[in-house]
């Protein structure tokens, strides 16, 4: 399968559109090479903006120039806009209601051997307890591309998620997300699965997997993990009767406890969240430390199976 | 600046000193000491800033951010002057669901940022400064943030970025009443040298009396080239309320009426006598 980067995604198109919106402007703290803007950098210096080292500073700054109607989008690692900057984010982007985006880079695990300070896995958590703003986290570079054109026509600041390798590209060239509707995959009756991010393509995967053994799954790309399509959640409980949720975050706070939190109060289901305990991240390759925390396509196919057992 | 113009001001600011005394008796609280001591720059800079309360959104107006968010009764105060709220307004203050809270926000005409929570004043108004000049705009933005205030990191990372992107149409206001909760500042989390600390991280400085009308004036009226400017006004925690001056229980404390007499005969003596 082919695969792309959601970052060069987001970098390849915001410098398009960025070419004939002079109001557009990239904030980087010392990150535009990580965030593969450094084209954006040299070809529109006067559209580009660098803090340093000061994720606090870069955040409240695009806060500034969002008031005064630029359309910003703040690009950096995931871990530290997530955690060091949370205030910064919950003041003056979502309180301050400041139309600006942080492209968090590099989410998840993705820094790999470079250990627990730059992984952002309590990043969903944070973020979605702040009131008025999206948050975003989407599985390939197509969804990304058409993600891109759907924030530059809200003005509701966003923190949007993204990996740092190339991951399976899922969807077509032309497809179109809204923000808040999640994508359906297969029309299966004996298991919801509910995945976010670099998962999603694993839970195919696994439902694929599942088929050969005649267990018929659906999967659902949640890339909006606020505000969550409870709708659709609701439906899944009823036509499938179990739910698992997939998500390279911790399982406090994230994808699995806000989707318990829809399915508890409207349509009890026995459910499974998959994703990284309290327990540490060994160092290795992202597929390594996946699969010794099942959740990778077989994980995911083992944990189904006993769940399914439980409905 | 003329005696008539000093003696203009010296009444305003008096008569704000009362408003803000009356707001809070009335709601039952607010930061009495930090409101007093700011008066007379908010004064001064609603004189001297561009600014239309029939036209808040005015493209050419400038832009003021009080940081020190909780000195907000004597920003209302200053805002019912100048047209942007209403006496009823200011009446309900401190009772269920008005629109005055504890800090300011954007949701009142004439509030440029939400503020509350400290150290966030400056790099705001650092971002407004830059979008500005971006744009090729005349704007200017003040910022006043308290002095306790400085001991928060984050206004040292939007002072390195003013100053990177020579922020010449940014003035920082220290509101320096060597004050905070706990005590004075130097013995909280030392400030000084103040001056040499702000001169090395690029700005401009000017050291005033933060209650003297023609130095606020003067300092507000100084742009250098490629350089954004701080203005470190010493002030009097508490002015113009003897009670309160210079004392650190007056952080947050409710006046008595009978205070609250004996200021109004205060400022009226003051106002008569013409000098501050």
């Amino acid at each position: 399968m082919n695969k792309e980067s959601l970052r060069s995604a987001f970098a390849d198109t915001i410098l398009k559109k960025a070419q004939s919106d002079k109001e557009i402007i990239v904030v980087c703290s010392d990150s535009r090479g990580s965030g593969l803007v450094t084209d954006f950098a040299n070809e529109l210096p006067s559209q580009f903006v660098e803090i340093g080292i000061a994720e606090q500073n870069a955040v409240t700054v695009s806060g500034g120039l969002a008031s005064i109607g630029k359309k910003v989008y703040t690009v950096g690692p995931a871990s530290f806009y997530s955690m060091r900057s949370a205030e910064q984010i919950k003041v003056d982007l979502a309180y301050s209601k400041n139309n600006v985006k942080i492209i968090g880079i590099s989410g998840g695990i993705s820094y790999g051997a470079l250990g627990s300070t730059h992984h952002s896995l309590q990043d969903y958590a944070l973020m979605r307890a702040i009131p008025d703003l999206l948050v975003l986290s989407p599985s390939d570079s197509n969804q990304m591309k058409s993600l891109v054109d759907e924030l530059l026509l809200t003005t509701v600041p966003a923190y949007v998620r993204i990996g740092r390798e190339a991951v399976p590209v899922i969807y077509p060239e032309d497809i179109k997300i809204k923000i808040g509707k999640a994508i359906k995959w297969f029309d299966g009756k004996d298991i919801g699965i509910i995945a976010s991010g670099q998962m999603v393509h694993r839970a195919i995967e696994a439902a694929e997997l599942l088929k050969k053994d005649n267990i018929s799954a659906t999967v659902l790309d949640m890339f909006t993990i606020k505000p969550l399509d409870k709708e659709t959640i609701i439906e899944l409980a009823k036509s499938c009767g179990c739910i698992l949720t997939v998500e390279e975050h911790s399982i406090y706070g994230g994808l699995g406890s806000a989707v318990s939190e829809v399915v508890v109060e409207n349509y009890p289901v026995p459910m499974k969240i998959i994703g990284f305990t309290d327990d540490d991240i060994p160092n290795g390759s992202d597929t390594e430390v996946f699969e010794s925390f099942g959740m990778d396509a077989n994980g995911i196919v083992m944990t189904a199976k006993t769940l399914i057992s439980k409905r | 600046m003329n005696v008539e113009k000093s003696k203009e001001l010296l009444s305003l600011a008096s008569s704000i000193r009362e408003k803000t005394v009356k707001i809070v008796i009335d709601g039952n609280g607010g930061h009495i000491g930090g409101d007093l001591s700011e008066i007379d720059i908010l004064v001064s800079l609603f004189e001297y800033m561009k600014h239309d309360p029939k036209k808040p959104q005015w493209s050419q107006r400038d832009y003021f951010i009080l940081s020190k968010g909780h000195a907000a009764e004597a920003y209302y105060a200053v805002l019912q002057q100048y047209g942007y709220l209403t006496q009823e307004d200011l009446d309900t203050f401190g009772k269920f669901g008005s629109k005055l809270g504890g800090h300011p926000t954007k949701k009142l005409l004439g509030v440029e940022a939400n503020t509350g929570s400290l150290g966030h004043g400056l790099g705001i108004g650092t971002g407004m400064a830059l979008g500005l000049k971006m744009n090729g705009q005349e704007n200017r933005v003040f910022v006043l943030t308290g002095d306790g205030e400085l001991a928060e990191g984050s206004n040292w990372e939007a002072a390195m970025a003013a100053s990177a992107y020579k922020l010449s149409n940014l003035t920082w206001i220290i509101d320096r009443n060597h004050l905070q909760i706990s005590g004075n500042t130097e013995e909280v989390m030392p400030l000084e040298n103040l001056v040499e600390k702000v001169e090395s991280f690029g700005f401009h400085v000017i050291d005033i009396d933060g209650h003297n009308f023609e130095q606020i004036f003067i300092a507000l009226d100084t742009c250098i080239e490629n350089k954004p400017v701080c203005i470190i006004a010493n002030t009097v925690k508490g002015k113009g309320l003897y009670c309160a001056e210079n004392n650190v229980e007056w952080h947050h404390k409710t006046p008595s009426l009978e205070q609250y007499e004996q200021l109004k005969k205060d400022m009226k003596d003051l106002v008569e006598r013409g000098d501050q």
